[in-house]
């Protein structure tokens, strides 16, 4: 079920190079929270780390804590691939399976644990799963088919089914939206109201009408300059960042008037 | 219990007022940055109006036209327009495809046409006959042990060499560090590039002796698999040339190929796809088999033939490890064993003016020719069965 998390001055580095700076923020449960700011601030790099896959990079390591529901995700013996069943994860470009069908790639999440599932199984899993992704009746007569063969909006999707068909706590989408034309966003924005029922959501946007509609907070991140660390500049609830941001950075963002 | 409780209440409260207020908030902050962004559109379609103005125009099409003598200026967007590039091109490719298709063609008809007397004048029976005796009087002689011993030893290569050469690429690909991978991926390189001689010397001199105790050991414990047994020899000295050596011997010539055409496949393997696995709670194993196998099935196939085509075609080295006999003998340890390739190689000098001798030969290039063929389009059909699966 949806857990919290709750980041303790985090420091995310790509080898060296310090790519966000000192990032707190306190995530409750079954909530929305979404990340704006200007490219390069590091949005997906701290998001990437609240589920370890900021480590696939090479060089990739962070300092700090990251707590799901008060464990610490870097904490020795913590295995990073358990982490990542329990934080799922959608990126920015739709990226399903291209070898495998609409079917495979729902339960591929439970293909790679080697779960031991019957048909009819795999075959809940499968329906529940694309219902729960809006997907369902668009795709339930063809299932058998490539899931590379859709739409741009229904591999986003498919994506989002096959996170949640293994059921995590936290979803976190990197721009889910960004290559989708604004019917698809709809859906997935709708979709994302749906699931906060059920998960903790974190949400990267550069559209920040989208922010306001779908998140309850929101943190804006920002870069101090050049070459400089990202840091996050301003967490409050979605309508406050909107109407009446403490930070001038974030005011001259949301207003359009940056950089 | 509390943040339970804390969570229902904040939910309450988001979905009451607040939701209001931030549809508020976002059709305000739209109309701002809408605005905004009209406003700096507006001021860089002005900016970019007067820059125009100061431009040389582009030139008419007719200029751009005039040397290749198209028709396209001046008359609008009727009439052709092709380049010389174009044709020269297209003639080039089209031309390089005639030419491999002429080729083909005139290798299939020579060799038919060489051996025609391997047809006429054999006594025995081509397919079936254990033997190979074309100059003697009558010529008696068959390909069923050549073609035994060709299969074979390139099974043995491939079954060996394959998963082999597969691991080293994903080694250099996914597991290796930069500069161990580097490193290792030019030995392999290096290795591609040993004249085949050597890799039969190397099976002869080295192979062959340092293998006769394990040889000796998979007959005295799997003896009882034919492939393992063998009743000719007692000691394990007197294990030496056999279709698992050169096997085995193959199986290491294909390796550089195969594993260096499997390492850039899965070099290819896109980014976004090895990310979902990881995504997905994969472990490395995991992730190489949902992400980059599943995505280089067909580039495995590929230099899997690749590596076929050279086992299957192997001269020289095969005909330093193999004792000739003619004979179809499951019992791959025990001495005997030809390859069409070997046979050529080691037949050829005793052919000499023979016709029928000559015409046999050609006839095993035939063979040769006609099983790879068969087998790249078996690879082709595997590959072409899921397409529409690929990226
Ligand atoms: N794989 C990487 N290796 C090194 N630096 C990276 C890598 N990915 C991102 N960065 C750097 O980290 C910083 C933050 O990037 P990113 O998190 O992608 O920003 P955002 O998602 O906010 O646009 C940028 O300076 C970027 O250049
Ligand atoms: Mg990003």
């Amino acid at each position: 079920m949806a857990k919290s998390i709750d980041v303790d001055n985090l420091n995310v580095y790509y080898g060296d190079f310090l790519a966000v700076e000192g990032a707190s923020i306190n995530i409750a449960p079954r909530t929305v929270t979404a990340f704006i700011g200007p490219s390069g601030c590091g949005k997906s790099t701290f998001l990437r780390t609240l589920n370890r896959m900021h480590e696939v990079i090479p060089g990739g390591r962070v300092e700090g804590k990251v707590l799901l529901d008060g464990e610490d995700l870097y904490g020795p013996g913590v295995d990073p691939v358990n982490v990542r069943r329990t934080v799922g994860m959608v990126f920015q470009k739709a990226n399903p399976f291209p070898t495998m069908s609409i079917y495979d790639n729902v339960i591929a999440g439970y293909k790679i644990a080697g779960s031991r599932k019957n048909k009819r199984e795999f075959d809940d899993i499968v329906e529940r799963s694309l219902k729960g992704a809006n997907l369902w009746e668009e795709v339930k007569s063809r299932l058998q088919r490539p899931g590379a063969g859709l739409s741009g909006g229904q591999q986003q999707r498919l994506c989002i089914a096959r996170a949640i068909a293994v059921e995590p706590s936290v979803l976190l989408m990197d721009e889910p939206c960004s290559a989708l034309d604004p019917i698809s966003t709809l859906a997935i924005e709708d979709l994302i109201s749906e699931l906060k029922v059920n998960y903790t959501i974190v949400i990267v946007t550069h559209n920040m009408q989208q922010a306001a509609r779908v998140s309850d907070r929101t943190a804006f991140f920002n870069l101090a300059g050049v070459g400089q660390p990202g840091r996050m500049i301003e967490y409050d609830e979605t309508a406050k960042i909107f109407s009446n941001p403490t930070q001038k950075a974030t005011e001259d963002y949301i207003s359009g008037r940056f950089g | 219990m509390s943040t339970d409780g804390d969570n229902t209440r904040r939910n309450l409260r988001v979905g009451s007022d607040p939701d209001a207020a931030l549809e508020r908030a976002a059709a305000e902050h739209g109309t701002a940055a809408t605005e905004a962004a009209a406003s700096r559109l507006a001021e860089r379609a002005a900016h970019h109006e007067s820059a125009t103005d100061t431009l040389t125009p582009p030139p008419a099409d007719g200029d751009r036209h005039a040397d290749t003598g198209a028709t396209g200026g001046g008359t609008g967007i009727s009439g052709q327009s092709v380049r010389l590039g174009d044709r020269v091109f297209k003639g080039l490719a089209a031309g390089s495809g005639g030419i491999l298709l002429v080729v083909m063609a005139a290798i299939a008809i020579f060799l038919v046409w060489k051996s025609i007397p391997a047809f006429t004048d054999n006594e025995g029976n081509l397919f079936t006959t254990q033997s190979w005796n074309p100059q003697g009087t009558p010529p008696i002689f068959g390909v069923a042990a050549l073609l035994f011993g060709t299969l074979v030893s390139a099974v043995i290569a491939m079954v060996i060499g394959v998963p082999i050469a597969i691991g080293i690429a994903l080694f250099i690909s996914i597991y290796a560090r930069r500069r161990a991978a580097t490193a290792l991926g030019a030995i392999v390189d290096l290795l591609a590039a040993v004249p085949s001689l050597v890799f039969g010397m190397w099976g002869l001199y080295f192979l062959i002796p340092n293998t006769q105790g394990f040889q000796k050991w998979l007959n005295d414990y799997f003896g009882w698999i034919p492939l393992f047994n063998n009743a000719t020899a007692t000691t394990a000295a007197q294990y030496g040339k056999s279709l698992l050596i050169a096997g085995i011997v193959l199986a290491i010539m294909i390796i550089p190929i195969v594993s260096a055409v499997c390492r850039e496949v899965f070099l290819q393997t896109p980014r976004e796809t090895i990310d979902a696995a990881w995504a997905l709670g994969a472990t490395r194993w995991e992730m190489i088999r949902t992400a980059v196998l599943p995505f280089g099935r067909a580039g495995m196939i590929s230099a899997s033939m690749l590596g076929l085509g050279r086992a299957l075609g192997e001269t020289i080295a095969v005909a330093l490890v193999l004792n000739s006999g003619f004979r179809i003998n499951w019992h791959l340890t025990e001495p005997g064993g030809d390859t069409f390739a070997s046979t050529i190689a080691l037949k050829f000098g005793e052919a000499g003016g023979n016709p029928v001798a000559v015409a046999a030969l050609v006839l095993a290039g035939l063979f040769l020719f006609v099983i790879t063929l068969i087998v790249n389009s078996i690879a082709r059909m595997i590959i072409a069965r899921r397409k529409e699966f690929t990226a």
